[in-house]
């Protein structure tokens, strides 16, 4: 063991390579797949009906809809606390930030400024791991989203501005 | 983990998301997109009024969350009704904020759809179950003290360990022979007797054992006959006259 983990981070990168291709060429039913920092062997999905009907594993329970909401707005705004989700989803968030730290996707990161040093919430490395990605940045940035934010306060004002510009326009 | 979240309080784990909606301002939202709305220039009364109907529809109106976005909607239908003077350049645009929250909610859920595609993918994939890194224990020397320290924290123990609590258990003599005699006594005078009358005022459990003890004794011989009449009745004491006739 202790002489494996002495090798340099060369070989061990070579070594997954090599394992990820073994997997990959001779038909396994698993893949390698490099997850939140790791490295995890996943079944394929081709294999899930019959793993599931094997009763060898169950899929996990799906987010509603209003807990991926949370977790999307934790994911791009982390460090947040609980009043700035709320704001944004317009719903109160108590029942599902609890739930989403029962399931470890979310973990406390800290206290924030301001009144009652609010609790600040982040993704943990098993929100990665759930959605098989290797790093936060994975993710698009927000800009780079279909529907982007003119960013936050500061600009949000020009925007106001022009759309005040467009609503005189109209009703002028 | 570890830290605590904050304390939720019971009133709160109630979570509204009936239908598609998972709050006001889906819910708004999906109103915006059905009547094909320009999402900058929102006809607020109109709005407002449909998310009204909706929410009443939707047997929704009990919930807090939707009825602050219905006040909201109102109250920006009113700002807009405000005459304003023309040419006024500190005019701000009162439904400004609410559009910017439901860009930004369009966003979120932009981002939604991602991570139900990621997590849908990952769903249908199966690993060993994930161990996040192992807390380590900090690495520790071998122990080392002698053998004096061991026998004094052993001394200490011995003290600090509660004495076992003892019970004393005092025999009591009961004087079953005594009351037999009392029985006897009072049973020759009258062939009837009542509890009353055999057990002495103010008894002493012990006594009342007694008593109870050598009546039952005595019943055993045939030399008398309890009766109870019906439940947590007085106990009747009669001489029994059969056993006597044999």
């Amino acid at each position: 063991m202790a002489s494996n983990l002495d090798e340099p981070g060369e070989s061990v990168d070579s070594a997954l390579a090599e394992l990820r291709d073994h997997y990959e060429q001779d038909g396994h039913g698993v893949e390698l797949l490099e997850v939140a920092g790791g490295w995890q062997i996943l079944t394929r999905p081709e294999y899930t009906e019959a793993i599931e009907r094997a009763q060898l594993a169950a899929r996990p329970q799906r987010l509603s809809a209003a807990a991926l909401e949370t977790l999307a707005i934790i994911a791009y705004r982390q460090p947040i606390g609980r009043a700035e989700i709320e704001e944004i989803r317009g719903v109160n968030a108590g029942a599902i930030l609890k739930s989403l730290h029962e399931r470890g996707l979310i973990d406390v990161t800290g206290r924030g400024e301001g009144m009652g040093r609010p609790l600040m919430y982040g993704t943990t490395p098993t929100f990665l791991e759930q959605l098989a990605l290797r790093h936060l940045e994975e993710l698009p940035r927000a800009d780079e989203l279909a529907i982007a934010l003119r960013a936050p306060r500061p600009a949000l004002q020009n925007g106001s501005d022009e759309q005040q510009e467009e609503t005189r326009q109209r009703a002028g | 983990m570890g830290a605590r979240l904050e304390p939720t309080d019971p009133a709160e784990v109630f979570v509204v998301e009936l239908g598609d909606f998972s709050g006001p301002l889906d819910l708004l939202l999906s109103l915006i997109r059905d009547e094909q709305i320009d999402i900058y220039d929102i006809p607020i009364a109109r709005v407002a009024e449909q998310f009204l109907a909706r929410i009443s529809t939707l047997k929704l109106d009990e919930a807090a969350d939707y009825l602050e976005m219905a006040a909201r909607l109102l109250r920006i239908k009113a700002q807009m009704l405000l005459p304003r003077r023309e040419g006024e350049d500190a005019w701000e645009d009162p439904r400004a904020e609410l559009v910017r929250r439901l860009l930004e909610y369009q966003q979120v859920r932009e981002v939604v759809d991602l991570l139900e595609k990621l997590s849908e993918e990952r769903r249908s994939r199966f690993a060993r179950a994930y161990l996040p890194n192992p807390v380590l224990p900090p690495p520790t020397g071998a122990l080392s003290f002698s053998l004096a320290e061991l026998l004094g924290a052993v001394d200490r123990v011995i003290r600090i360990a509660r004495k076992p609590n003892v019970h004393e258990v005092i025999p009591r003599a009961l004087d079953v022979d005594g009351a037999i005699g009392v029985v006897r006594a009072i049973l020759a005078m009258r062939a009837q007797a009542q509890w009353t009358d055999v057990v002495p005022k103010k008894a002493e459990p012990w006594q009342v054992l007694s008593v109870l003890l050598a009546l039952l004794e005595l019943a055993k011989l045939g030399e008398l006959r309890l009766d109870q009449p019906r439940a947590f009745a007085p106990v009747a004491i009669s001489r029994d006259t059969t056993s006597e006739a044999a």
